[in-house]
């Protein structure tokens, strides 16, 4: 039987991407976010999962506002990136596993998940960058993913409750599904950031080291505010917590901790980043 | 609909009202996730514009690359980033455009939030 083996969530701000072109590891500004990492990554080589169920906002990529769905879920054999409007280079395309997507979509939609299902579907920094982070070789691709795109975009943005439920159903999903596979997931966005607005710039750190000590074994705690409340908390685009709900749900009840790291800022953003192991 | 909420100071909620508002701007950013419909974009801002059918407002704060018009005039931060990315600006640069402040002023208030 498939079993998730944990999570990591990470931010995924695309200056970061930027950073990783530019190898800017050893950089000031940047050493004490990249100095996070060996640790997830050393996580990742012990457990060695199979599979990443990539759960992230698509920011205007495949998405327009003529269509937008609520959650979708990638179903197709590889999936790639693009220039994103600033020029990006093409990376490599990411192997998909559709037959586990379809058993999801459709275990999440008999547990009345009402699910968009995309058999083609380009995947922004939301989705490449935690990619990186986590597996920066890119001639490797050592894991399928199924991408999850949540809309954060326009409002009104599914509750976090909701989408801790999401988190929950996914794993029953997962469960379910006969072949022996390791999937970790990933909730990746976040933390505080607002980049519009005279309130641009606003950052809550002491909301951020809540939410990472509380979503560990409390994440209901979290899943109890609103969506405008995260925004005034967290600021406009600090509702990505919602991804990292998903992920958690995701997880089941019992989680340890492995690591987790926090450093303001980077660009706009409280970046946080968390490795939790499902219980045996 | 639900009851509205407790405006937050300086944060535009982008929900159906606006998405209907901004509707034409966003579609011309989004497209902009092509390399020749930047080119097009380049080549003749009027024309582009017109080709989407921007409102007058959105026309002038396109041509003024003014953060908060745009937001004002229903944009959207996710397909105004293509936007604000073709002009080889970033967040912090619009940050500080949007707060009034210089970008190592704006810089260093994200930099304070940490302590």
């Amino acid at each position: 039987m498939a079993k998730i083996v944990g999570g990591v969530t990470t931010s995924h701000i695309p200056a970061i991407g930027n950073a990783i072109a530019n190898e800017l590891f050893e950089d000031p500004y940047w050493k004490p976010f990249f100095d996070g990492y060996p640790k997830a990554r050393d996580w990742l080589a012990e457990v060695k999962p199979d599979v990443a169920i990539v759960v992230y906002n698509d920011h205007g990529l495949n998405f327009f506002l003529d269509k937008m769905p609520t959650f979708s879920i990638g179903a197709a054999p590889e999936y790639q990136n693009k220039d994103e409007g600033w020029g990006l280079k093409p990376l490599p395309p990411y192997p998909g596993d559709p037959e586990l997507s379809w058993h999801i979509i459709e275990s999440l939609v008999n547990d009345e998940f009402d699910i968009c299902s995309c058999q083609e579907m380009a995947v922004d920094h939301g989705f490449t960058v935690p990619m990186a982070l986590l597996w920066p070789d890119q001639t490797q691709r050592p894991v399928r993913t199924i991408p999850v795109a949540v809309n954060t975009v326009q409002h009104p943005l599914p509750t976090p409750a909701r989408c801790l439920k999401l988190g929950e159903a996914i794993g029953r999903a997962v469960a379910s599904y006969p072949k022996d596979l390791k999937v970790v997931v990933l909730g990746t966005g976040g933390l505080s950031h607002q980049l519009d607005g005279e309130r641009a710039g606003f950052i809550n750190k002491d909301f951020d080291l809540m939410c990472l000590e509380k979503i560990v074994d409390e994440p209901e705690a979290l899943a109890k505010y609103s969506i405008h409340d995260l925004v005034r908390l967290a600021g406009a685009q600090g509702a990505e917590l919602i991804l990292w709900l998903i992920m958690r749900g995701a997880l089941g009840r019992k989680v340890s901790k492995i690591h987790s790291n926090y450093h303001i800022p980077i660009s706009n953003t409280g970046a946080g980043l968390l490795v939790l192991e499902s219980a045996a | 609909m639900t009851a509205p909420h407790e405006p937050i100071p300086g944060t535009t909620i982008f929900d159906g009202r606006m998405a209907m508002k901004g509707y034409p701007l966003n579609k011309m950013c989004y497209s902009f996730n092509e390399a020749a419909a930047r080119q097009e974009f380049l080549a003749d801002e009027d024309a582009y514009c017109a080709k989407f059918g921007l409102t007058e407002e959105q026309k002038t704060a396109i041509k003024e690359r003014n953060a908060l018009a745009l937001l004002a005039a229903g944009g959207n931060i996710y397909y105004l980033a293509k936007f604000i990315g073709m002009l080889g600006l970033n967040v912090q640069d619009i940050g500080a455009q949007q707060t009034g402040m210089t970008v190592e002023e704006f810089k260093a208030k994200l930099k304070a939030a940490g302590n």
